[in-house]
């Protein structure tokens, strides 16, 4: 394994090697419906390394829950995954079977829910729930483990996560929402997985309690070395915790690069108007709200998706859809307005 | 200068105590007062964490719920002793906003619905046209298009559209204040923007005061003029947020401004800061509420209950480590809080 640093990036404390953790590759997940094809995700290619965190970023209805929930294979029907590959240490999840997917599920590949709150079973004790876990996921050939020894991997994973092993006996009513979210994350990590995949995890908790999960949850990346895709709506969240980020709008990424380099300079139009649209602390301004509305996925344009949205619009844009730009130095774009300045 | 409303020294328990004064008592408002006037119409923001009894004081203000101890005034006048019809019409001054545009609307009705039922209630309108032309005005005040709006199902538009519907239909009873409990925080981010600018507009353009509850202190600095911060039911910190937000002054409200996730990557948050604990019940606790989560506590903080001092003109903090200033005479918050623009003054209504 390569332990060269990878990528570059601000954060303190980052160990990213140069070793493919997740290769998603024209990666589309569609949904039938009687009024047509639904493409919740489409046609989605990006690469994360060993130790990054990757924050897909999008408004609601974007397809980022789709795209997570599709390569963790629990889209429900009448999704479906249409097309691509989700390679994961090297094997492609898309086609393993039920049990080994299942298998796959919590050793390799963990969820951190959204709204923790509701994902926890009201009428078990915590410590049970993280045993059940364990039990359900395990490599059998390892041989299964003692009471004592479950007991003990309770008592640690909770510690580790910030809550007293004490709340292994209490029931999910008598957490509050903050501490909920920890035994979620106790659970995720508890079979030490390479992915850790992070849907909203805090959607629900204010600022305080939110700094704490998320620092919370970075500590716990680093110490598995493990790698992690974010999924939300908060760029300030993303701003503080991620390595890269991607950036989706009606089912398609359209720009992936550092988090630094696209905080600063923007390529895409609507990844410009996203973060030209937060309110700031340091002055006082107008609201920038995006005007209009994604569009339907049911009936995509022709050209762009954006088209309709976009300041810069020009004839290409409603003559076809926009394909991703390699601009060089791990920043890519879709947009037509790139086309000149493609590198191969 | 009117008072609309005046909160004096207002207090409220839930729980009770036991036969023998054994029983678990939570204070989730503690001795707060302030004042919402009437001709200086001014966006408030109530900032907090969950469990900071932001919500028990929008109630409180709401008159949905009874204080435990204090006086309440509208306009001047004892709550407890106002009539129906005094009653009635502070229902229609002061209009509440929810958090969730999903759980206001019934599903099966069409938008309309909610905008008629008020007129019809108070009786507004004195024809269907002249209804008809109220809703549209309201829509159009908040940025909405009446056509594309009306007739349709709260399914068939979007979070952003549902919850600038709900503040046209405050909006349609011409309140006096308006209380917008975490308005944009279902709402996505690139939406935000449009509601509170919606919000804000009624402020400056209609002379309307807001009440806006938040956790989140950017959109407070953005929109609004004063801020009080809460926590377990304490007011710790509040004045102007030109006073407020650049140099905070209580351990706490530092400690949420440090956790704001700045959009800025290069500029991360520090360490992780302890947690709160949720083991000391209120009533064991004789000092400051914050003293086992505050990097700056002092002996003294566990046994003395901090008071509200005067930090300058515009801001007040209630923590020990300014006590040198000597506590505040005038306990009402507001007299700490400023308008910056002279208002339009109040629309006049009809109530005969």
């Amino acid at each position: 394994m390569s332990t060269e640093q990878a990528i570059q990036t601000y954060r303190e404390g980052a160990r990213i090697t140069d070793v493919d953790a997740l290769v998603i590759e024209g990666f589309s997940v569609y949904y039938e419906t009687d009024a047509g094809t639904v493409k919740a995700c489409d046609d989605v290619t990006f690469t994360l390394k060993q130790g990054e965190r990757f924050a897909l970023v999008g408004e609601s209805g974007s397809g980022k829950t789709t795209l997570a929930m599709g390569l963790m294979r629990l889209t429900r029907p009448p999704g479906h995954i249409a097309s691509g590959s989700v390679t994961l240490n090297g094997r492609d999840v898309t086609k393993l079977s039920d049990s080994e997917m299942r298998k796959t599920r919590l050793s390799e590949l963990a969820l951190v829910p959204q709204g923790a709150m509701n994902s926890l079973n009201p009428v078990m004790r915590i410590g049970r729930q993280i045993i059940d876990g364990i039990l359900d996921h395990l490599d059998e050939d390892a041989g299964v483990p003692t009471k004592d020894e479950l007991q003990e991997t309770v008592r640690d994973l909770l510690i580790r996560v910030g809550l007293r092993p004490g709340v292994a006996r209490l029931h999910p009513h008598e957490l509050s929402g903050g501490m909920k979210q920890r035994v979620a994350m106790a659970i995720g990590i508890s079979l030490r997985p390479n992915l850790i995949i992070a849907d909203e995890p805090t959607s629900a908790l204010d600022v305080v309690v939110q700094r704490q999960i998320m620092q919370t949850l970075g500590r716990l990346q680093e110490g598995l070395d493990a790698s992690i895709m974010l999924v939300g709506h908060d760029m300030g969240l993303v701003a503080q915790f991620a390595d890269t980020i991607g950036v989706m709008y009606a089912g398609k990424l359209v720009e992936v690069g550092p988090v630094e380099e696209v905080f600063s300079e923007p390529k895409h139009p609507y990844t410009t108007m996203l973060i030209r649209s937060l309110p700031s602390l340091q002055e006082k301004r107008e609201f920038l709200g995006i005007p209009g509305l994604p569009p339907q996925l049911i009936h995509l344009p022709q050209g762009c998706a954006f088209a309709d949205r976009c300041p810069s619009r020009f004839e290409k844009c409603d003559e076809s859809i926009p394909q991703m730009i390699n601009l060089g130095g791990r920043r890519k774009t879709a947009c037509h307005l790139y086309e000149g300045e493609g590198q191969s | 200068m009117s008072t609309f409303l005046e909160l004096d020294h207002i207090t409220k328990t839930f729980g009770r105590k036991g036969m023998l004064g054994d029983g678990e008592v939570t204070v989730a408002v503690d001795d707060v007062s302030l004042t919402i006037d009437e001709d200086e119409a001014s966006i408030i923001t109530v900032a907090g964490e969950s469990g900071s009894g932001k919500t028990t004081l929008a109630r409180l203000l709401l008159g949905s719920h009874v204080p435990t101890d204090g006086q309440m005034l509208y306009r001047n006048k004892d709550f407890t002793k106002l009539t129906r019809r005094e009653r009635r019409n502070f229902r229609r001054e002061i209009q509440p906003i929810f958090q969730d545009p999903f759980e206001s609307y019934n599903p099966f009705y069409k938008i309309d619905h909610v905008l008629d039922a008020p007129i019809k209630n108070f009786k507004l309108a004195s024809s269907s046209a002249d209804k008809r032309r109220m809703i549209e005005d309201a829509l159009e005040m908040v940025g909405l298009v009446p056509e594309e709006t009306l007739g349709r199902f709260p399914h068939q538009l979007s979070g952003g559209q549902r919850q600038r519907v709900m503040v046209a239909r405050a909006l349609l009873l011409k309140p006096r204040v308006i209380l917008a409990d975490e308005p944009v925080s279902m709402v996505d981010a690139s939406l935000r923007a449009t509601i509170l600018d919606s919000i804000r507009r009624l402020n400056r353009d209609l002379g309307i005061s807001v009440v806006y509850i938040t956790h989140d202190l950017t959109t407070a600095y953005q929109i609004s003029d004063n801020i009080m911060v809460m926590y377990r039911g304490t007011v710790v910190e509040a004045g102007t947020v030109d006073a407020v937000i650049p140099s905070p002054q209580h351990p706490y409200t530092k400690l949420l401004i440090e956790s704001i996730p700045q959009p800025d990557p290069k500029n991360r948050w520090g360490s992780e800061p302890p947690q709160q604990n949720w083991d000391t019940g209120d009533t064991q606790m004789a000092g400051c509420r914050f003293a086992d989560r505050c990097p700056a506590v002092m002996d003294r903080c566990q046994t003395t209950k901090p008071a509200q001092y005067l930090m300058n003109e515009h801001q007040l903090a209630t923590c020990l480590l300014h006590e040198e200033k000597g506590a505040m005479e005038n306990s009402d918050i507001t007299s700490t809080f400023q308008t910056e623009t002279e208002t339009i003054k109040a629309i006049p209504v009809d109530m005969s």
